[in-house]
């Protein structure tokens, strides 16, 4: 059925030159500029010192690059027919982590592998995209649009996401809903759907409310009303405040963030980076930020718009709205749009699992655009 | 294959509206930072620097206070104290430990301190001791390599070099208290320390000073990271008071273990030279803060070391009154300069007896005489013949019955009394028995010592009336003194009474006498009982001083002036229950005078 279309290709394949010279070097570009810019913060974090986090960092990324170029390089068939292996794989990591969470001292959200702690969670944002596009690139559109044919993929991300909750990591486990739901979206279910689903959250909050630690119940009241616990929980968001707003247009320049480097800034290595990045280099900085952001997101979407598989196209859309959902979650975050949730800012913020997961999945959409042509069977 | 080809369209479309949203959201996120950055960046900017500046006030240095030669009476002194600072010890116990070897520590003040510790980050210095001696603090730097975490800060504390001698004048300063009204920022100033009696509390913001500024930077934790600005307050100003420290510890050491009040003064300006009410108590121990038993000694002493005696007693002026009874009469006409009486030693009003201190009687004296002597039937028939309210007038023009308003807390008006004033008082009508024991200065009349200090001042300097004052005069800033409409007769007549009192045979207080290169003094004494003596006790015997507790004891009284000839100085002593007015209180007076007049003349070439 296919076969007029492969006929117009020379090979499925592509050698390895190839491949390189099909690299979006703009792209790169603009996470090596990201990854400067985090560099940079984190050696004002540490009041000017390499050290504990900026030299840390630059290894990270360094090898997180590696990464990214080794993926790159991967055929994207090969992404394919994994994807499901691979899903699982993280799945019993998942469940790993759990019991042994719950055996060892409480809350245990990574797998130590001696020289970096492993989080599965991490890892399942990327395999939940993979084993979507590829289920979703198998079935048809009738069967997106019926009801039966999404209670398969519904419970791939309901499982997950559980497990991720009890951690608890509820950050987590709402931005794989979140980029679940965004792939749902995509391929086409229903928007009523969404609309049951929603109503049904609402009615289940105030059950869902009593399953929340008693610590995020908190961070949500705080977020209602950061004057509540002016000096506990909504005193990050007032000092986020008062940083970001301090800063001005212009900041406060290099190493001269006033809340950041008298420490009434908290977190400022890691959730709050993007705080005293605005601190210090004020709307001009930050503006700078959101826009390599914005192009790292747009290329993504263009590569995916360019891609001639429905998988690839899903793959690029779903990483890389997991990638906006990290950015925006973040920054809303530290402008006091929604809760403190915990999520860091990629590439900026200290920590080395969500370098590594972020630069992979630039690594899997570098891919798709290098295989662009390629065409993918239904299964 | 038309599926197909939708199923991709679909994804097309709805990836467009995802990329969308996703691009709304990050235009939502540059307006919120144009809101925060821009739009509420003044607000931001100025909760910034409110976190990150901290404003100190500086303590200015506190005035001096000088005596009239410029002698230190109240100054600053460094002080040492000893603090912890957590952090810079590995281990705050074993400090302690250490610490202790050297000074011992009580439970108490350990427990202070570890609670202090507890309460403050590990930065903050917390007070183990202060107020060291050079000793102490030596002993501490030598043994300084075990006593990590242990530092020395030097601060400024209120001196007093001369102590209780000068409490009663001086006063003291102590921290602030919830009663204080806080007008001035520095109140609030942890430790600050403010005047609470005597000077110090009348010359407060003169003496205070204006506090600094001083602009820190500090991290959330308090930590000071960086002076930004440093504004310096402007120093306490000195205060120069008329006292002369060597009078004053003169007049303090005469009393010895009595108790009671003396006052020192310049006749011609009101110059208080010496100002003591004895006992006193330690100003430099209320300074540093006593505990609440040392304060409830102080308090329930019998012998009240915290009342001004000076200021705040009020006495029957007895025999000392008599001057002032004297010129009543002489200015009146009640009596004249030849007017004699006779002293049978006791006379009757109706059936009741008025007795002369001298069961024998003085036979007949006239008034210079009757002072001399300090005939009571002499003051009793005057005081008959003159009236209450001509007594209490004169006496009014002589500074009793009200308050001189020298500035220091407590002053008490004394009473004079008069017929109207005993009809308002008690309903009553005055009795003429009450003029009479009034002429001996009892009854009613209460005075203070400073009054009695004022009514020999205007005597000596023939009827000026000057004020008492701690105010230092030179020579540019003479008080304007006013006289007073008096016979410089009557006033002499009465003068010379008193130089009898001392300077010849037979005067109540010739005892106490001196003639220093011809100066000679005047004065008179006075005895008053705080007992009534019974009838019985009269017939059996009276019994003595000495036999009596101490509380039921008389309590004598001195005025004097000296040099006879040519007054300067005029002195009010008051002993409490002192017996004797001529055994205890002249020779006080004298001995006060006499050293006035000899710093005098060290001060001033021999004519």
């Amino acid at each position: 059925m296919y076969k007029f279309y492969e006929t117009g290709f020379k090979s499925q394949t592509l050698s390895l030159k190839e491949k390189f010279q099909g690299l979006s070097f703009a792209y790169i570009l603009f996470i090596v500029m990201l990854a400067a810019i985090g560099v940079t913060m984190l050696y004002s974090a540490a009041n000017g010192s390499w050290r504990p986090w900026a030299l840390n960092q630059l290894i990270r990324f360094g090898l997180g690059f590696a990464v990214m170029i080794g993926l790159a390089m991967i055929n994207v068939r090969i992404f394919m027919r994994y994807a499901y292996v691979f899903y699982f794989i993280v799945l019993i990591l998942l469940i790993v982590v759990e019991v042994t969470g719950h055996i060892g001292m409480g809350a245990q959200r990574w797998i130590n592998l001696g020289f970096i702690k492993l989080k599965p969670s991490a890892l399942m944002k990327i395999a939940l995209v993979l084993a979507l596009a590829r289920y979703f690139h198998s079935s048809s559109l009738q069967s997106i649009e019926s009801t039966r044919g999404i209670i398969i993929p519904v419970l791939m991300v309901l499982f997950p996401a559980f497990l991720v909750m009890t951690q608890p990591d509820l950050g987590t486990a709402l931005m794989l809903l979140f980029s679940a739901g965004a792939i749902f979206f995509a391929v086409g279910v229903q928007l009523w759907k969404f609309g049951v689903v929603l109503l049904g959250a609402i009615i289940t909050m105030p059950i869902a409310w009593h399953f929340l630690h008693d610590y995020q119940q908190n961070r949500v009241l705080t977020f209602l009303n950061p004057e509540r616990d002016p000096l506990g929980a909504g005193y990050h968001i007032i000092q986020s405040k008062i940083a970001l707003g301090s800063g001005g247009v212009f900041g406060k320049g290099f190493l001269k963030g006033t809340q950041s480097h008298l420490n009434f800034l908290p977190e400022k290595h890691t959730d709050f980076i993007f705080t005293m990045l605005s601190e210090e280099f004020g709307l001009i900085g930050a503006v700078a930020v959101v826009i390599i952001n914005f192009l790292i997101i747009a290329y993504s979407f263009s590569f995916a718009l360019k891609s001639s598989s429905y998988f690839g196209k899903l793959l690029a859309i779903g990483l890389a709205t997991n990638y906006f959902l990290y950015v925006s979650i973040n920054m809303a975050m530290v402008l006091g749009l929604i809760p403190v949730v915990g999520i860091p800012l990629p590439l900026i913020s200290y920590g080395g699992t969500v370098i590594l997961s972020v630069m992979a999945g630039f690594g899997i959409i570098l891919s798709v655009n290098i295989n662009r042509n390629i065409n993918i069977g239904k299964d | 294959m038309n599926r197909d080809n939708d199923k991709g369209k679909v994804l097309i479309n709805r990836s467009l509206i995802l990329g969308a949203a996703q691009f709304l959201f990050l235009i939502v996120i540059i307006f919120r930072l144009y809101y925060l950055q821009v739009y509420q960046a003044d607000k931001y900017k100025t909760l910034a620097d409110e976190n990150r500046i901290s404003t100190r006030l500086l303590v200015p240095p506190r005035g001096v206070i000088y005596d009239r030669h410029q002698e230190m009476l109240a100054t600053n002194r460094q002080n040492f104290q000893v603090m912890i600072v957590a952090e810079q010890t590995p281990n705050v116990q074993e400090t302690l430990d250490a610490f202790k070897k050297i000074m011992p520590l009580s439970a108490e003040e350990e427990q202070k301190i570890k609670k202090d510790l507890k309460k403050n980050r590990s930065f903050v210095p917390i007070k183990i001791k202060d107020n060291l001696t050079w000793e102490e603090v030596s002993k501490i730097q030598l043994n300084a390599p075990d006593l990590p975490g242990i530092i020395i800060d030097e601060g400024l504390s209120r001196y007093y070099p001369l102590g209780e001698k000068t409490a009663h004048v001086v006063g003291y300063v102590s921290s602030v208290s919830e009663n204080d009204v806080k007008d001035d920022p520095l109140l609030e100033v942890p430790g600050f320390k403010i005047g609470k009696a005597g000077i110090e509390k009348l010359y407060e913001k003169k003496l205070r000073g204006k506090g600094g500024n001083l602009k820190l930077e500090v991290n959330a934790y308090g930590r000071v990271m960086k002076e930004i600005e440093r504004i310096d307050g402007i120093p306490g100003e000195k205060v120069d008071l008329s006292l002369d420290a060597r009078l004053q510890t003169k007049a303090y050491d005469l009393f010895g273990e009595e108790s009671g009040a003396a006052i020192l003064l310049n006749v011609h300006t009101g110059e208080i030279l010496a100002f003591v009410s004895i006992p006193a108590y330690d100003p430099n121990l209320l300074t540093q803060g006593l505990s609440s038993t040392e304060w409830k000694e102080l308090n329930s002493n019998e012998k009240n070391p915290m009342v001004n005696k000076a200021l705040a007693g009020q006495y029957s002026p007895g025999s000392t009154f008599k001057m002032v009874v004297a010129l009543a009469a002489l200015e009146s006409g009640a009596i004249t300069p030849q007017t004699r009486s006779f002293c049978a030693g006791k006379m009757f009003l109706g059936s009741h007896a008025f007795h002369c201190w001298k069961k024998e009687g003085h036979g007949y004296l006239d008034v210079v005489q009757a002072l001399q002597h300090s005939c009571d039937i002499f003051f009793y028939e005057t005081a008959q013949k003159l009236g209450i309210n001509k007594i209490s007038e004169m006496a009014r023009r002589f500074g009793m019955g009200e308050k001189i308003n020298i500035g220091l807390e407590n002053e008490k008006p004394g009473l004079l009394p008069t017929t109207e004033w005993k009809r308002r008082r008690f309903g009553e009508p005055w009795q003429q028995g009450e003029s009479l024991i009034s002429g001996i200065g009892q009854g009613y009349i209460l005075t203070t010592p400073i009054q009695l200090a004022t009514m020999t001042a205007r005597i000596a300097n023939g009827g000026y009336e000057v004020v008492p004052t701690f105010e230092k005069f030179g020579l540019e800033n003479k008080p304007e003194v006013k006289k007073m409409s008096l016979s410089p007769l009557h006033i002499e007549l009465v003068k010379q009474g008193m130089f009898d009192v001392i300077n010849v045979p037979g005067g109540t207080a010739f005892g106490s006498r001196f003639d220093f290169h011809g100066q000679k003094m005047a004065g008179k004494t006075g005895t008053t009982q705080v007992r009534r003596i019974t009838m019985k006790e009269r017939q059996s015997g009276i019994i003595r001083q000495e036999d009596l507790p101490w509380k039921f004891r008389n309590h004598a009284l001195f005025v004097g002036y000296a040099p006879h000839d040519n007054p300067r100085y005029a002195v009010a002593v008051l002993v409490e229950h002192g017996r004797g007015g001529s055994s205890v209180a002249a020779p006080i007076g004298s001995k006060l005078l006499l050293e006035a007049l000899k710093l005098d003349a060290t001060s001033q070439p021999v004519e």
